[in-house]
């Protein structure tokens, strides 16, 4: 029972509990974005399907990663790149938690299944494995796959891919380089080291900083549509808007007085914003 | 300083307050007051969360003085709006040329003193509309009496707007210390105040 335990201690950090809670956030606020009552042997399965699924892609991600998050600072602690775990061993606990999550979702609705697989492929295969060393373009890639847990969620609940789930996705999309860029801001000297291409090493600040701040209002945007196409009631579009205007004004300053306080500040405001908006779109 | 964990949930607190406030409590009144309290509870809410996120360092920005006083002006524009109609216009001119002033003053080179004396102005008649009106309109029985809160919350917001505005233009009234610690409470206790008293309105 102990030696279990020890595992799963020593496992944990490899599924990047927050992140992996974010996403599965996402797509429970896709499924009850439907507003047509829970089928809860539905939802009951979509919970542990979808995180396995999510932690699948981490896990691999990890594996795959381990040279370069050896040489990055903020990464170096990672089990993997640590050598408290060893690749082998992230590689198979990695597909053995892919393939239980990504059956169980297929088993659960065809639909669903596919639509959970092109998220773990997008991740792994696409962003991780083929382009992240190669283009700093990479993140679009791995913006489709963080979309797709709330692309999936909608999809269980309307048995669809329809207009409204598009627009949450596409919300999840546009606001994933909010995220990405001001790390990568943050910590372009570490990704520079490892060889990783970014936008600051490829484009310059100046550009990521209006690449930031045309995302944020993209997502806003989209977020917001997607609200109004949903239903939600006016006071629940007023907070959007409310939430909305504080991103702008961030991703602004973020352009017109770039400091590093402004890029965290951003940075930790667009995850609150993201947790916030997939709550208040849930009835 | 460092932001305690109490001041923290006080902040949180305030937020959450905030937006139960957008999102249920000023429903089912005209256009203007609406868009008018979504304004000043919105900017309650984001400088909440921005505090959260930065600690006291995010007073320490630019648009701070811009922000408190959007607040203010914004709560009695809406106050205005709903209770003394006859002033609507007038108050709304007032209301976008403070504003603008401040705004103004703090973007471009001018002299301190006319940075603090707009401060003042617009913080002196705004803090008296959102302290006075609910009072009255409570004391002469055109609202429940509860609604005289949403007076204590504008004295409070007044106080924590003042402390902060001139703080930030170089004429603190208190220790930064002092106006640091107490800040978050006064946050807190204003937005509960605006909540409660404008349940009963």
């Amino acid at each position: 029972m102990n030696a279990l335990l020890k595992k799963i201690k020593l496992y944990f950090p490899l599924i990047k509990s927050l992140q992996t809670s974010l996403l599965l956030l996402t797509g429970v606020a896709g499924y009850l974005s439907a507003h047509n009552g829970v089928n809860w042997a539905h939802f009951g399965q979509m919970l542990p399907s979808l995180f396995l699924a999510i932690s699948g892609s981490t896990i691999l991600n990890m594996w795959w990663d381990q040279d370069i998050d050896a040489k990055m600072k903020r990464t170096h602690q990672r089990p993997t790149s640590a050598g408290k775990v060893t690749r082998r061993e992230a590689f198979y606990l990695g597909m053995a938690v892919s393939i239980l999550g990504v059956s169980w979702a297929v088993l659960l609705n065809g639909l669903y299944g596919l639509v959970v697989f092109a998220g773990l492929f997008f991740d792994v295969v696409v962003y991780s494995i083929w382009l992240k060393r190669r283009t700093c373009w990479s993140i679009v890639w791995g913006g489709i796959s963080g979309a797709m847990p709330i692309l999936a969620g909608r999809v269980l609940a309307v048995g669809q891919i329809d207009a409204i789930g598009a627009l949450l996705a596409a919300a999840v999309l546009f606001w994933i380089p909010t995220h990405t860029l001001t790390f990568s801001l943050k910590f372009a000297e570490d990704y520079q080291n490892a060889g990783v291409p970014t936008f600051p090493s490829t484009y310059g600040e100046a550009f990521t900083r209006f690449a930031i701040a045309l995302s944020s209002v993209v997502a806003a945007l989209t977020m917001g549509l997607a609200a109004v196409w949903i239903g939600v009631t006016a006071g629940t579009l007023r907070l959007i808007l409310v939430l909305s205007a504080g991103l702008f004004f961030l991703a602004a300053t973020t352009v017109f007085r770039p400091s590093e306080r402004v890029n965290f500040s951003l940075f930790k405001y667009a995850s609150m914003y993201m947790t916030f908006a997939m709550l208040l779109i849930i009835p | 300083m460092k932001l305690s964990s109490a001041n923290r949930t006080l902040l949180f607190g305030a937020g959450l307050l905030a937006a139960y406030q957008i999102v249920i409590g000023i429903d089912r009144m005209e256009a203007e007051p609406i868009a008018a309290y979504t304004i000043a509870f919105g900017a309650l809410l984001v400088s909440a969360l921005l505090l959260i996120i930065l600690g006291f360092d995010a007073l320490e920005a630019p648009a701070v003085g811009i922000i408190s006083t959007i607040i203010p002006l914004a709560l009695s524009l809406g106050l205005i709006w709903q209770y003394a109609a006859a002033w609507r216009g007038a108050y709304l001119l007032f209301a976008v040329g403070a504003f603008l002033a401040v705004t103004l003053s703090r973007a471009a080179p001018f002299a301190n003193s006319i940075r603090v004396a707009l401060i003042a102005l617009a913080h002196g008649i705004s803090g008296m509309v959102i302290f006075l009106l609910p009072l009255l309109s409570a004391a002469q029985a055109k609202t429940h009496p509860m609604f005289a809160l949403a007076g204590a919350g504008g004295a409070l917001i007044g106080i924590g707007g003042l402390l902060l505005s001139f703080l930030k233009a170089g004429k603190p009234i208190t220790s930064k210390e002092t106006a640091l610690k107490i800040f978050p409470a006064i946050f807190f206790f204003a937005t509960l105040c605006f909540v409660i008293g404008f349940k009963y309105r």
